[in-house]
């Protein structure tokens, strides 16, 4: 999943994020947004990303203090779970492509 | 023309319900935050048109909302959509830092777990909001973990006022059921630098000089699971009301006990008197009659619904011991809703109305001091809390 680390770093990438329903109704958004990302992308400059143009949604995805994922939400792309990869590990060439988007999405639980 | 602003929180939402001053027909608006848990909404007495309101989720966590046309619209405070920041740590209005400074005197990072071990104070969500009694910038939250925090900006951000864990009990503190959280907020308005704060499961604790000190206020509580009579804190309080004109005398609904105090809290006497049970969540003060009281009771610990199946609201007029059960417009039938902590309020009208909601969405009404009720709504999602604002 590291094609992402051959891009140049000063290369801007358009990153497709799809967010769940209460973080867009919270950010005024539709199903998915887009953003310019440096490379190497990896899910925490992403979300930095997420975070700088939507300040809303700060604390929603990630916790404050910890930065780390919330623990009811799932990162998913390509039909990979990359909620437990890491913040730092680059994310797979069809979402740096703008091919795929990166799904953020509520954990299934509770009523 | 004076009117009635009912705010409601509930499990999937908020809710503002109107009326003019004869309380006969109601307009509902919402559900605004549709699908989050609204646990409250509290309007600034200075300027009613400002309210706060704690949105919460367990899968995005805190967002604090804030209202400036009396809940029609709402804003995270400090948050511009489209203005970009990479600022970090930035200062938004969801995050409540603890404060774990030395400069701030004893910084307290682990309380008391279930288990009795040590757990480190995480951040769960606020429970109440209290706006200052002067100054519509200024309120204070109260938390899970429990801890009271201030903002002095309209909610864009938030410090502790720490001397309250540092007051050295704090590893002792441990939650109740409900988790450990700070859910009575009482500012004095005879005395601006005097707040009393309730935790479940710690007690209730009072600050004469604005926050900086605290000092627990439970003597005479007594607890069937704390074997020390004079236990200093680990009193489950429910919740404590005031009347504003008697800042002096307060009025507890502990897990088990309906107490009063006659001295800011120093000291406790038991006035459950001829209540049915004196297990229950809500108490509060009639607006011109500082001895009439109300409280919800509820059948027991381990069943949190009216006994028999009838809801009834109990009225004392003596201050305590002395109850009647107010029935009038409430079912009587079949009716195991519970009514939680936060859930009942009082309007100042001349005739003073009461209002409670209910776990079963129901949120009742009276516009003449509990004599009769009537519900404003019955199929709202399960009632949170319920705040009122008498516009005049």
């Amino acid at each position: 999943m590291s094609e992402a680390t051959t891009q140049g770093n000063a290369d801007l990438h358009t990153i497709r994020v799809a967010l769940p329903f209460h973080l867009r109704n919270l950010a005024g958004v539709g199903p998915e947004i887009s953003l310019e990302v440096a490379a190497p992308i990896t899910i925490a400059r992403l979300l930095d990303a997420v975070e700088s143009a939507y300040p809303m949604l700060r604390g929603t995805i990630r916790e404050y203090e910890t930065r780390k994922r919330r623990a009811f939400l799932r990162f998913f792309a390509c039909q990979e779970d990359l909620s437990n990869e890491g913040m730092d590990v680059t994310l797979p060439a069809d979402v740096v492509s703008g091919r795929e988007p990166l799904l953020i999405i509520g954990a299934i639980a509770g009523g | 023309m004076s009117g009635i602003r009912v705010l409601v929180g509930t499990k999937k939402g908020a809710f503002v319900l109107s009326a003019d001053g004869k309380r006969n027909n109601w307009t509902v608006d919402g559900p605004f935050f549709a699908g989050w848990e609204i646990y409250h909404l509290k309007g600034s007495p200075v300027d009613p048109n400002r309210i706060y309101a704690s949105q919460t989720s367990g899968w995005f966590g805190q967002v604090v909302q804030r209202s400036d046309d009396g809940g029609k619209t709402w804003i995270q405070p400090g948050v511009t959509p489209g203005e970009k920041s990479d600022a970090w740590p930035p200062k938004p209005s969801n995050r409540f830092p603890y404060d774990v400074s030395a400069e701030t005197g004893k910084p307290l990072t682990t309380h008391q777990w279930y288990d009795g071990t040590q757990h480190p104070w995480e951040f769960k969500r606020v429970w109440h909001f209290e706006p200052s009694l002067t100054d519509p910038h200024t309120v204070f939250a109260g938390i899970e973990d429990a801890a009271l925090f201030k903002s002095t900006d309209g909610g864009e951000s938030w410090h502790e006022l720490s001397g309250l864990r540092g007051h050295g009990t704090g590893p002792k503190w441990q939650p109740g059921a409900g988790g450990m959280c700070l859910h009575t907020v009482i500012l004095d308005p005879s005395n601006p630098e005097r707040i009393y704060i309730a935790i479940s499961a710690a007690g209730a604790f009072r600050t004469d000089d604005g926050g900086k000190t605290w000092k627990p206020i439970n003597r005479g509580l007594k607890s069937q699971y704390i074997p020390d009579p004079n236990a200093e804190t680990g009193h489950c309080v429910h919740h404590i009301a005031m009347n504003p004109t008697r800042p002096n005398v307060l009025f507890m609904q502990k897990h088990w006990d309906v107490m009063r105090s006659d001295d800011a809290g120093d000291n406790w006497t038991e006035v459950s008197g001829n209540l049915p049970t004196d297990f229950g969540f809500v108490i509060d003060v009639h607006a011109h009659q500082p001895e009439t009281i109300y409280v919800v009771p509820i059948k027991s610990d381990s069943e949190h619904f009216p006994i028999d199946g009838k809801l009834r609201v109990y009225r004392s007029r003596s201050g305590g011991n002395e109850w009647e059960a107010l029935e009038k417009g409430l079912p009587q039938k079949d009716c195991y809703v519970n009514v939680l902590r936060d859930a009942m309020a009082v309007d100042s009208l001349d005739d003073c109305g009461v209002y409670f909601g209910t776990t079963g969405g129901q949120v009742y009404a009276s516009p003449d001091g509990g004599d009769t009720w009537t519900s404003i709504v019955q199929n709202l999602p399960s009632v949170l809390s319920v705040e009122v604002q008498t516009l005049k």
